[in-house]
């Protein structure tokens, strides 16, 4: 008699259980495992006119950690982590290449000239083919490669401050491996 | 500084929310007058501090305040007017905003009209109203927050979908969340019975109205959003089963079974646990629907994760106010003694079954929409449960119920007479006949479930009609005699007979629009003509356009009917600038007994531009049914015993058998 | 009636309409499953002809014929691709190199006849199982690229 009304409880418990193992313990990683360590993709990009050098896929086996950033100039997103991204440039803390995902180029100049332009490189990707070889999602993401050109890390949305503390800083101190 | 009073407002508004979940259940525990009284002031407070800041988001929006990271991503200065404001909630910041606004627009709603409630029940509804108010005050500003800023301003928004730029989409998410958030009344009052540990018909009466609100808004909503569906899309689909629209549906079909199951508790004193019960799932339902939208969730387990603070809060919240009440449920409910059992044939045993497959249909429709993600959250198979599923579940469910839906309000109390329905019903059999015969005269070659579906439109309409002209005696007695009947019938009769009346349209509409419709697809060229459900359409050709915020494509075509002219349609393909999109806008003329279609796609190089035409028999009637049932939930809320004052007293009267209603 | 009689009523009719909606389910949910396959996928976990599916990947480049209102395109994932035909107006994104998601039936000679393509998306997104689907094709490793 007492299970009939226990019976909405335990059914939604069963329920929430099952969501909350989703959330908490299949965390879908932004990245799959399958990526890290993977060199980066080949590609040779123009660059957004007036912000030369061009990039490619030697520029990102540099020697040292650098991040790929891909903006577009109708992102808003990109727009709220650009003084992120000026910051880094300003302290020199690391070199940021900049890939231009499906934009227009004069937009772009446009963009970067009122903005400002935290980029050592950046290439034009405007059909997003080479956003498609990197698995982009969509804008803005943020990869951080190794000094020989593998990717270690991705942000996907606009970096924030608890990622440039915890993912992208202590990565610029370590050992670059 | 528009941002910052909105900002501001919402904490003011967190803190009477604070206050009203808080003070008033404590006044009710310790029958503290002043406390319990003290709901009604900050209900007040909490609903004038939303709003000022809902209208502070509104102004930013109007004013294109791009400092703002929502106005920014969603607005843009060159959109009409009225889509800047609509754009207000066409985001997950915006659409939380108009949820809380909404929610305390219900609560102040209560503490004003609810002058007649006990005050301990008052204040305890009151209190839990608070209490949701507070999580989902919680939410918003913790995270997401709609004001925050942006800085440096960009020069210029993203700009707002441009498939969400239209006006059926503009006020679609408004009734819905009227829909949603009008079940947390019914809900609210639903804990506080539980807490009272008093469930009787009084209570019924009170719960009633709130319910029909929610569920006149929620079937406005849902047809609003479907009628988007049909003439935005571009597919001549007006229903996907899509697990957003099927959200949308859940806490529907839950508030149909909640309707019915609380006129039992009303007259019967019986279901009441039952209809607690209900209580509690039509506003989880919405509490789900809300979040599994609003958090991506049904596009990709991964939406939920990708923002894991907001992720873990819902989840929180979910389990606090679903977990939390279902819990007291098992814990209360057993105490509360129903009205004994009843007959089978009887009203009561009708609303029974009507409940049961009601719920069912619900189920079937929460397993099928939550399925996918589970899966997909558990092993990475990537399924759609798409129409096939619902089809074949929902359908078997509904016949029946619309089946049986003709015959319940004919049936009386306690134990019904069921030959004497039945020889009631005999003209509605004819009427059946009649429509069949006329149905297979017209065209021969519909499906199976298409005749079925006719006849079901036939029998309840024609026992819908009957059932209400014999409570006005109609042909019985002298006309004048019924008109008296007629003005005197409750309202909420009326209500019922158009609600029902709106049901048969639906089944028609569906029907007729699935079975019979024709549809061409070819590349015309201009000049060229071609007959689709016996009208001719000539497509003279496509010239390129600018429009506001938009450059377009648009075709003419010239329609004959019979060799004459009978209407010109132009419909157009599309191209926003910001954010880039193209959307096909289909033009449309609706008639009584069909609606021509017509789309145009692109040129082919050789002169020659894909056309897709169709002729869509009676689909206009699914969204006339359900603005019939719309004013028929406003009939039966305008009735005398549910307003206020009157409530009491009415209970005695209004017992007569033929006065008591359903709907 | 009886008290006992009238309560077996109500519980026989409550069991009734639940076996009703639980068989109903059973029946139609293992043949309603609409799986989501890329090529790649699907050279792995091949589908039988004639069974309902979505199919998602990328509009190939240079691979849109149009021939009156019948569309002939191939799905690519980068490592595979399948060709796919579809009567019918595509929808406003469809593009070469954009995203899309297909649901229909192979035929015999391994062609995808597409019933509907879907590309519901907004142009900075593409659509979600899409992405992972090219992620998960291995396309990463450069010596796999053509």
């Amino acid at each position: 008699m007492k299970i009939r009304f226990l019976a909405p409880l335990l059914t939604f418990s069963a329920i929430a259980i099952v969501m909350a193992y989703a959330l908490f313990f299949l965390n879908p990683s932004e990245i799959p495992t399958e990526l890290v360590n993977k060199p980066a993709p080949e590609f040779k990009l123009d660059p957004v006119p007036g912000h030369e050098p061009g990039l490619e896929t030697a520029n990102l086996k540099a020697g040292k950690i650098t991040l790929l950033n891909v903006f577009a100039s109708w992102c808003v997103a990109c727009l709220a982590e650009h003084p992120t991204l000026m910051a880094l440039k300003k302290k020199g803390a690391v070199e940021i290449y900049g890939l231009n995902y499906k934009d227009r180029p004069k937009a772009a100049a446009e963009w970067l000239a009122r903005n400002g332009d935290p980029y050592t490189r950046t290439g034009m990707d405007l059909k997003g083919r080479v956003g498609i070889d990197f698995g982009v999602y969509g804008v803005p993401e943020t990869f951080i490669m190794s000094a020989d050109g593998k990717i270690l890390d991705k942000i996907i949305g606009p970096i924030t401050e608890k990622d440039l503390n915890t993912r992208i800083l202590p990565l610029l101190k370590g050992p670059t491996s | 500084m528009t941002a910052e009073i909105g900002q501001f407002s919402l904490i003011l508004a967190l803190i009477a929310a604070i206050l009203q979940g808080t003070l008033p259940l404590i006044g009710a525990a310790r029958q503290n007058v002043p406390m319990m009284k003290f709901g009604d002031n900050a209900s007040l407070v909490q609903f004038l501090t939303v709003s000022l800041a809902l209208v502070a988001l509104m102004m930013a929006y109007v004013e294109s305040d791009f400092s703002i990271l929502n106005v920014a991503s969603n607005s843009h200065s060159l959109k009409p007017m009225l889509y800047k404001i609509s754009g207000v909630w066409g985001n997950h910041e915006g659409s939380l905003l108009l949820w809380v606004w909404i929610l305390a627009l219900f609560g102040y709603a209560v503490a004003a009209f609810g002058r007649k409630l006990p005050y301990s029940l008052k204040a305890r509804v009151l209190s839990i109203q608070g209490l949701i108010g507070v999580g989902f005050l919680l939410f918003v500003i913790f995270t997401s927050n709609p004001f925050e800023r942006i800085d440096p301003a960009p020069f210029d928004g993203r700009g707002l979908n441009p498939l969400l730029q239209d006006p059926g989409l503009a006020f679609h998410p408004p009734f819905l969340y009227l829909g949603y958030v009008g079940l947390s009344v019914t809900f609210s009052f639903a804990i506080a019975a539980l807490i009272e540990g008093k469930v009787d018909p009084a209570w019924a009466r009170w719960v009633r109205p709130w319910t029909l609100a929610a569920w006149s808004f929620l079937t406005l909503g849902i047809a609003l959003g479907s009628w988007w569906a049909y003439y935005e899309l571009g597919w001549g689909g007006w229903w996907f089963w899509d697990p957003v629209e099927n959200a949308s549906f859940m806490p529907w079909l839950a508030a149909t079974a909640l309707l019915h199951s609380a006129i039992v508790v009303e007259k019967r004193d019986a279901l009441k646990n039952w209809t607690i019960l209900l209580a509690i799932i039509a506003f989880s339902l919405s509490l789900l629907g809300t979040f599994l939208v609003r958090s991506g969730v049904l596009n990709s387990v991964h939406a939920f994760a990708s923002d894991p603070d907001r992720g873990v809060f819902v989840l929180a919240f979910l389990i606090v106010v679903i977990g939390g009440s279902l819990t007291l449920y098992s814990f209360r409910a057993p105490t509360m003694k129903g009205g004994g059992l009843f007959a089978p044939i009887s009203r009561e045993g009708a609303l029974v079954l009507n409940n049961l497959f009601l719920s069912s249909a619900a189920a079937t429709i929460l397993l099928g929409t939550l399925y996918p993600i589970f899966l997909d959250a558990f092993s990475g198979t990537k399924v759609s449960v798409g129409e096939p599923y619902f089809n074949a579940t929902f359908l078997p469910l509904a016949l029946p119920l619309v089946f049986a839906l003709a015959l319940g309000p004919f049936l009386s109390w306690k134990r019904a007479d069921l030959k004497g329905v039945l020889s009631r019903v005999k003209f509605s059999l004819a009427f059946v006949a009649v429509v069949l015969g006329t149905s297979w005269w017209l065209t021969d070659d519909g499906p199976f479930l298409a005749y079925v579906g006719m006849a079901l439109f036939a029998w309840l309409v024609a026992s819908t009609f009957i059932e209400w002209a014999g409570r006005i005696k109609l042909f019985q007695t002298s006309f004048k005699g019924s008109w008296k009947r007629l003005v005197n019938l409750p309202r909420s009769a009326h209500g019922m007979t158009l609600a029902h009346l709106g049901v048969a349209m639906i089944v028609l509409g569906i029907t007729a629009s699935d079975a019979w419709q024709s549809e061409q697809l070819e590349v015309m060229r201009p000049g060229e003509s071609s007959v689709v459900g016996g009208y001719e359409f000539r497509f003279d050709g496509a010239r390129e356009l600018k429009g506001p915020n938009y450059d377009y494509l648009q075709g003419k075509f010239t329609i004959f009917k019979d060799g004459d002219e009978f209407i010109t349609l132009f419909p157009e393909q599309r191209v926003y600038a910001s954010p880039p999109m193209e959307t096909t806008e289909a033009a449309i003329w609706p008639m009584i007994s069909a609606d021509l279609y017509v789309v145009i796609g692109e040129e082919d190089g050789k002169g020659g531009y894909a056309t897709r035409i169709y002729h869509k028999p009676f689909i206009s009637w699914i969204w006339a049914g359900a603005i019939v049932m719309f004013i028929g939930g406003g009939f039966s809320l305008s009735d005398r015993r549910f307003r206020i004052g009157a409530a009491r007293k009415k209970s005695v009267k209004s017992q007569t058998p033929e006065a008591v209603t359903g709907v | 009636m009886t008290r006992k009689r009238r309560r077996l009523y109500i519980v026989l009719s409550g069991m009734a309409v639940l076996a009703l909606s639980a068989s109903l389910i059973l029946m139609s949910f293992e043949d309603s499953l609409v799986f989501f396959r890329s090529p790649s996928d699907l050279a792995d976990k091949p589908i039988p002809v004639g069974r309902n599916f979505r199919l998602g990947g990328l509009v190939e480049e240079g691979s849109v014929v149009k021939d009156g209102v019948e569309i002939r395109f191939r799905v690519t994932d980068l490592a595979q691709s399948i060709a796919v035909t579809y009567r019918g107006l595509v929808p406003d994104l469809f593009r070469e190199g954009q995203g899309v998601v297909t649901e229909g039936q192979l035929n015999e000679e391994g062609t995808f006849v597409a019933s509907s393509v879907l590309a519901k998306h907004d142009e900075n997104y593409m659509p979600p199982e899409v992405a992972e689907s090219l992620k998960d094709a291995g396309h990463w490793q450069p010596e796999d690229k053509k």
